[in-house]
């Protein structure tokens, strides 16, 4: 009976989960453009309508240079952090990584109006590259989080025996450190790069003139015509973060697996 | 003017130094052992002539050349770490070839010198394997080569064998000691396995506490340590306490308390002992014979060890057992035990 009742519990919440997610795709695919039930019929209009839509190709380029520029400085200043938390006893360790997570739990509102704040004041336009210092602020910490794990399960006799074997600290990176970290570098530049993509509150205060896909997408769903376009939008995006995190997962994995120490 | 030289060296970590005005000289081509017991300061020292840590004071100089302020990569050294650090993501070729790639040889010219090394670690055919999937022997072994490869002029190895098991560690001990012998590079090896210092080593440098005790030979250290803690380290010993009575020509006469008024030979007092003087007398396990005459004891225990048993024999006025090593057990557990003069040896009571 109790085991009834879990088995109907678990399934309830994953159809919480599930179920408004399933929507899109569903929807997307309806060939009407009212959002309702019975379903009309099967169409790809909205998918191949997406193509023609540049103002939205538009919006897709911004979001790809953003989460590229923000998953490159995000990992790159995340290993910096990482390679000297875990390499160095420094004083205040501890306080300055909670520091620098803490714009992880401040809300995205909080995070979007003071920055919006902060640029105005200091005199910086609205831009793209608004949008990335931003985003650095909550990718950074993830970075930080994937990368420190990798190099603590780093033997260090490893670098030694690089520098004992003729190599300096720029080729012992290059032919020790940076190939042995290498799946941690992959899952931080994907898990970034989603961030980043898929963030829309900070992007939505910074990003002034040229909007990203989120805020683009939002902007649309003021035309109700556009409805089932948008919603093939969300189900490949959707499909593409699904994928991509994924990826992070296994990569991230499968370098962990291989035995990481010397001995 | 030794190939390696340690003038004064000390290094502490902010307590009190772990390393302590160590002098030492290792010669050219040998086989030498630094032997103590674990945290007793031979890793770091090791590491000092790495160049992996930083004296605090005193040098280091290999061949007449002042290390101190040499980083690791441009010294002369090589070291078989205790873990062996073996790189994973490279194969058994990759790992030995790794320190030759500044001599840029042709491609052909590197694969010889490294199968070279193979052979002469016996790990041919193995140059295509993972690195995850070697044995401990294996990993060992492609520690040495990789670090011999390179031709040092010192070879370090920290506790090479440790982490082996019993038999594998001792068909290594032999091959170790051939491999110096045929590649005559100079080893200079850490352990705190003093039977495997003993077997392995031209000359053993025994060190507690941060301080070097004695250099010798195994045979000497053995034979005629200079103090009561190289005696107690280096296998069993026994400890008499005792006075100088008299100084006459080539004998010197103790008052031996439990032993008697004996006579030893000057050569076996191991420092500057005068009349009134108080000394310790040790004797080895083996030294000691079961007789009809002598100091009368009690069997206590004893332990059979194959060859030999060691016997741990109690007597009157005496807590400690004596210990005796044997090849046949005495007739009855009540026994008189003989300490031949020439094999007792004087060390300064301290
Ligand atoms: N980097 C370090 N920082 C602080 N203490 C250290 C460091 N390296 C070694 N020590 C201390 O120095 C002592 C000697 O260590 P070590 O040289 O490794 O001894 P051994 O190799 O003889 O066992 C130990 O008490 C150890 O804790
Ligand atoms: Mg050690």
């Amino acid at each position: 009976m109790r085991k009834h009742a879990l088995l109907l519990y678990a399934l309830a919440y994953l159809a919480f989960l599930y179920v408004p997610v399933l929507v899109l795709p569903i929807f997307s695919f309806n060939d009407s453009q009212f959002i309702a039930f019975p379903l009309a019929g099967f169409t790809t209009r909205w998918y191949a309508r997406l193509g023609a839509d540049t103002a939205m190709l538009h919006a897709l380029g911004n979001s790809l240079k953003v989460g590229m520029a923000t998953a490159l400085l995000s990992t790159l200043l995340g290993l910096l952090a990482a390679r000297a938390v875990t390499r160095y006893r420094l004083r205040g360790t501890h306080a300055a990584l909670g520091f620098i997570s803490l714009p992880l739990f401040i809300p995205d509102i909080v995070l979007g109006i003071s920055l919006l704040l902060m640029l105005g004041a200091i005199g910086l336009p609205l831009s793209l590259g608004a949008v990335v210092l931003g985003h650095l602020l909550v990718c950074v910490p993830f970075a930080i989080t994937v990368l420190v794990a990798r190099f603590e399960g780093f033997d260090r006799d490893l670098e030694e025996a690089s520098a004992d074997l003729g190599e300096d600290g720029w080729m012992t990176f290059w032919r020790v450190t940076f190939p042995l970290i290498l799946p941690g570098i992959l899952a931080s530049l994907l898990l970034t790069f989603i961030t980043s993509f898929d963030e829309f509150l900070v992007a939505y205060f910074l990003s002034g003139t040229e909007p990203t896909l989120p805020v683009y997408i939002w902007g649309q769903l003021r035309f109700p015509e556009r409805l089932p376009m948008v919603l093939a939008l969300g189900a490949i995006i959707l499909a593409v973060s699904v994928a991509l995190v994924a990826l992070a997962e296994y990569v991230r994995n499968a370098g962990v697996k291989k035995p990481m120490v010397g001995a | 003017m030794a190939y390696l030289s340690i003038r004064q060296v000390s290094k502490a970590f902010g307590g009190p130094p772990v390393v302590d005005a160590v002098d030492l000289e290792v010669p050219q081509g040998r086989f030498f052992a630094l032997l103590g017991p674990s945290g007793c300061g031979k890793t770091t020292l090791l590491r000092m002539i790495a160049g992996f840590e930083t004296p605090d004071s005193g040098t280091i100089a290999i061949d007449g050349e002042v290390m101190n302020a040499i980083p690791p990569h441009l010294r002369p050294t090589n070291m078989v770490f205790q873990s062996y650090a073996i790189f994973p993501h490279l194969s058994v070729f990759d790992n030995i070839a790794y320190g030759l790639r500044k001599l840029r040889l042709p491609k052909n010219e590197l694969k010889a010198r490294v199968e070279a090394m193979l052979a002469t670690v016996r790990l041919e055919g193995l140059s295509g394997r993972g690195a995850g999937q070697l044995s401990g022997g294996q990993r060992q072994r492609v520690a040495l080569a990789r670090a011999l490869v390179r031709q040092p002029k010192l070879l370090l190895l920290d506790e090479p064998l440790a982490a082996l098991d019993k038999r594998l560690r001792e068909a290594m001990q032999v091959e170790l000691r051939q491999l110096q012998r045929q590649v005559g590079i100079t080893f200079l090896m850490v352990t705190h396995d003093q039977e495997e210092a003993l077997s392995l080593a031209d000359q053993v440098a025994v060190m507690n506490n941060g301080k070097i005790l004695q250099v010798a030979s195994p045979r000497e250290l053995y034979e005629r340590p200079n103090c009561r803690e190289v005696a107690d380290f280096i296998g069993e010993i026994n400890f008499f306490h005792a006075t100088v009575k008299a100084v006459d020509g080539d004998r010197v006469t103790v008052n031996g308390g439990l032993l008697g008024v004996v006579a030893l030979p000057r050569a076996n007092i191991l420092f500057d002992a005068a009349v009134g003087d108080a000394l310790l007398l040790a004797i080895r396990p083996e030294d000691i014979g079961f007789a009809d005459a002598g100091l009368a004891g009690t069997l206590a225990a004893s332990t059979f060890l194959g060859e030999t048993t060691l016997f741990q024999v109690q007597v009157a006025g005496r807590s400690d057992p004596i210990v005796v090593s044997n090849y046949f057990d005495p007739p009855s557990k009540d026994v008189h035990l003989n300490f031949p003069p020439d094999m007792l040896i004087g060390l300064p009571e301290s």
